[in-house]
């Protein structure tokens, strides 16, 4: 109870500096969680002019988050050049180079490619020069894929980036090029860029190739970007327990496996926002049911493994999965005994993402920290109480600019992989197909959820709460560390990593535990802010008469 | 130097009137720059004999930053200085990005310099005030005064008014001022009187009427102006009148624009629908 007064008290503090018409807006995206209700949260709106939000751009989600991490994708921004090398590699995507060859290389992520727009192709319009750079990138390193991403100046001067796309695409023979309208100022966040990488994959990569990989247990991984090598951890994990993984959207992924992953027969996902729509579109189109997946932390990651098994239903994979499991968990455990008492207690936050604040809240568990408050930068209301509201998400206008691609059976490629029957049992026996119950019904009673926190609303909680760590990103990074609380970045984790899996949930430990036991946020503040300065007053004037100053000057 | 601009519905005569005009000033013996403010590039033809100009956005993109103002900048009738802006091709690119280029950079190769010994510097701007880049001329204390042509049709008058509106919108911050409609007939009914009284409610004057006539034409096809092909003409000492009057203007006001009813009156009261 005494919590409760507490919480509804900063919360006015967090508003009472707004406008009232901000500060009723705002008020609808703060939520003090109750886990046993049905409670609504306001998400995916526009932020308010000259708040400080954490949000990225359109452009950003679409390039950045979605298509970034592939390696033979070549990805060109049609645009300025800051565009394009501004997003390059900061998310510290890391992918793999095995079977390559020297005169097999095709890892273009080690380049920034951008058509460099200048003043006079945004007045004589940019297709000409666009054409001229995708024709150079085919002639330099003959990609198997080129993806153009348009920027904002290319959506006002409207260069018709499709066609000269698909013009190119009849030219060369053995290139798909394909474009995203991306433009930045697209959607209210990074979010609509990756609806708008979802469609494009899905229209022209997902499921043009009809090689048929082998493997007994075939799934996809969507949502796993491969940040710090997490996607080299999984699929460590998914190797020992037999299971094949066609493809991983997008972490260390290829453009064939993209091509070919309407072969599996399960997809898993790990952050719903970013990807549920390539997901949802699969299963109509080809039959591939999907479920929530969750390795980001040692418990939630057995969960998972545990529930890829249960939908397979083969003993000898449940029997191996139980086997790795209990072989990864011993040096979880190990490492986790011995942080322990360091951590336990001890208070986080997390403001990231469109699932990772949600996610990393397993680790925080483990480690017997309490997720104080937390909130996504661009996640939908489903992301946080659960699908089972989407039916009821108005659909504004915003979201009505991008487009919902319509989906049918395909007749040759669809396979059923589950009969009714057996969907049935297994979702009698625990495992959900198509759901997520979001953030909130994970979080504790009286914790607070906070969508689309601004920097001061940050402030306020840090001063009020005093968290030892704060989860978020660069923007945030140096602001909160100057307040006294370490910062673990978990847009790009820093310099850390992997965090995923078992042998992440380790990595983890130990660097929370470092960072909050670290001596050095109790000397953040000058000396003289902190202890009384002496003080002095003037007795008498030094000063020299004007006329002497003169003479010397 | 004195800077003006000429606005005005698409096809109501914006080019022929300002070149006309800056033929009787030049006449006059004043030193006068023409500044094409349309992608067409359609400016100055009458001046030049031609469309014998290169734009300035063309140079810009052939030459790199290597631009002369000679590149950009031909003489013609009566040692007037014309030069066109440009622009892309239609459903190209961006054209009024195109004009703040071409004039910032007429601003940096000195066109506008004391040295130039300028009395003029006429920008004759696209129909439409689309976007941002059209209103450039009334932007920034770039033109100083505005004179609108118009005529007794129903759609120019709706035109010069939301000109009127664009004007105010820059009064404040760029000094601009509004000197006069110019009435280029149509032979409408009851035109002269009509184009006064909406003069006289925007808070300006009607500061000519110029009579329709043929001879605009054949000067037109002969690549010259009325003054330049028919200096006897009648026609062509409307022009010298016009440019005697602007020369002459000292009526320079921040217009109060109509709304959409009392605009639709002043057609009631005075115009076809009488």
């Amino acid at each position: 109870m005494a919590d409760t007064v507490k919480t509804e008290a900063v919360i006015d503090k967090m508003l009472e500096k707004y406008p009232a018409k901000v500060a009723r807006k705002r008020k609808k995206a703060i939520v003090v969680n109750d886990k046993d209700a049905q409670q609504e949260i306001q998400a995916n709106v526009r932020t308010v002019p000259g708040i400080i939000t954490q949000r990225g751009c359109t452009y950003a989600g679409c390039k950045g988050v979605v298509l970034g991490p592939t390696r033979d994708i070549v990805n060109l921004t049609h645009g300025p050049i800051g565009c394009g090398f501004y997003s390059w590699l900061t998310r510290r995507n890391q992918t793999s180079v095995q079977g390559q060859t020297p005169e097999n290389q095709e890892n273009f992520m080690t380049y920034c490619f951008s058509t460099d727009m200048q003043d006079s192709n945004i007045v004589f319009g940019g297709e000409k020069k666009l054409r001229q750079s995708i024709e150079e990138v085919y002639e330099l390193f003959h990609p198997k894929a080129i993806g153009v991403f348009a920027t904002c100046p290319v959506g006002l001067i409207g260069d018709d980036i499709h066609q000269v796309s698909k013009e190119c695409t009849q030219k060369f023979g053995d290139c798909n090029v394909f474009a995203f309208s991306c433009e930045g100022y697209k959607g209210v966040s990074q979010s609509a860029g990756h609806h708008i990488a979802n469609n494009q994959l899905f229209k022209h990569v997902i499921g043009t190739s009809d090689d048929y990989p082998e493997g007994k247990y075939k799934i996809n991984l969507l949502g796993e970007y491969n940040i710090g090598g997490d996607a080299f951890v999984i699929e460590d994990i998914l190797e020992k327990c037999g299971i094949t993984l066609l493809s991983t959207m997008s972490g260390n992924s290829t453009y064939k496996g993209f091509a070919s992953s309407h072969h599996a027969d399960l997809n898993g996902i790990m952050c719903h926002r970013s990807i549920n729509y390539v997901a949802e579109m699969m299963e109509t189109k080809y039959g591939i049911p999907w479920i929530k997946v969750n390795f980001i932390g040692a418990d939630a990651s057995a969960k998972s493994l545990r529930k890829i098994a249960q939908y397979f239903g083969d003993k000898e994979l449940i029997d191996r999965v139980e086997k790795v499991i209990s072989e990864e968990m011993v040096a979880v455990e190990e490492a986790r005994k011995e942080v322990l008492p360091k951590t336990e207690g001890k208070k986080a936050m997390l403001f990231v993402g469109g699932s990772r604040a949600h996610h990393y809240q397993e680790l925080f568990k483990e480690l017997g920290m309490k997720s104080m408050a937390a909130g996504y930068e661009f996640g939908h209301r489903g992301d946080y109480e659960g699908r089972e509201v989407l039916p009821s998400i108005k659909v504004d206008a915003d979201s009505r600019n991008i487009e919902e691609l319509t989906v049918v059976k395909d007749e040759e490629k669809f396979k059923s992989r589950i009969s009714e029957e057996q969907k049935t049992k297994l979702e009698k026996a625990g495992l959900k197909f198509r759901d997520y119950e979001g953030l909130m019904s994970d979080m504790e009673s009286d914790t607070l959820v906070i969508d689309d926190l601004s920097h001061f609303e940050m402030e306020v909680l840090i001063k009020e709460y005093k968290p030892d760590v704060f989860c978020a990103g660069i923007k945030e990074k140096y602001a909160v560390q100057k307040m006294g609380v370490p910062l673990k970045q978990l847009h790009s984790y820093d310099y850390g990593g992997p965090y995923a899996g078992f042998e992440g949930a380790v990595n983890f430990y130990k660097d929370i535990a470092r960072m909050t036991n670290s001596k050095i946020w109790d000397l953040i503040g000058a000396p003289w802010e902190k202890e009384k300065t002496l003080s002095a007053s003037v007795v008498h004037d030094t000063k020299k008469p004007e006329k002497e100053e003169k003479e010397s000057a | 130097m004195r800077k003006i601009a000429i606005y005005g519905k698409g096809g109501i005569g914006k080019s022929t009137t300002t070149q006309n005009t800056v033929a009787g000033l030049a006449e006059m013996g004043k030193k006068v720059m023409v500044v094409g403010c349309d992608p067409k590039a359609d400016s100055t033809r009458l001046l030049l004999g031609g469309l014998a100009q290169k734009t300035v956005l063309d140079t810009l993109r052939d030459e790199g930053e290597d631009v002369e103002l000679d590149d950009i900048m031909k003489i013609g009738y009566g040692n007037t200085s014309c030069t066109e802006s440009g622009g892309p091709e239609p459903g190209v690119g961006c054209a009024g990005r195109g004009i703040i280029t071409s004039i910032n950079m007429l601003e940096q190769l000195g066109a506008y310099d004391e040295d130039k010994n300028l009395d003029y510097a006429f920008y004759d701007v696209l129909g439409d005030v689309v976007c941002g880049g059209f209103a450039m001329p009334i932007r920034d204390g770039k033109a100083q005064e505005i004179y609108i042509v118009v005529s007794g049709e129903m759609m120019a008058m709706y035109a010069a008014n939301n000109i009127c509106k664009g004007i105010v919108k820059y009064a404040d911050a760029g000094g601009v001022r509004l000197g006069g409609l110019i009435c280029n007939s149509r032979n409408v009914d009851n035109e002269k009187q009509m184009i006064e009284e909406l003069a006289k409610q925007l808070g300006t004057q009607m500061i000519h009427f110029v009579p329709r006539e043929n001879q605009v034409q054949r000067a037109e096809i002969n690549r010259k102006t009325v003054i330049d092909y028919s200096p006897e003409h009648a026609q062509a000492d409307e022009y010298r009148t016009l440019a005697q009057k602007i020369d002459a203007n000292e009526m320079f006001v921040v217009p109060n624009p109509l709304e959409i009813e009392e605009l639709e009156k002043l057609l009631i009261d005075f115009g076809i629908a009488n």
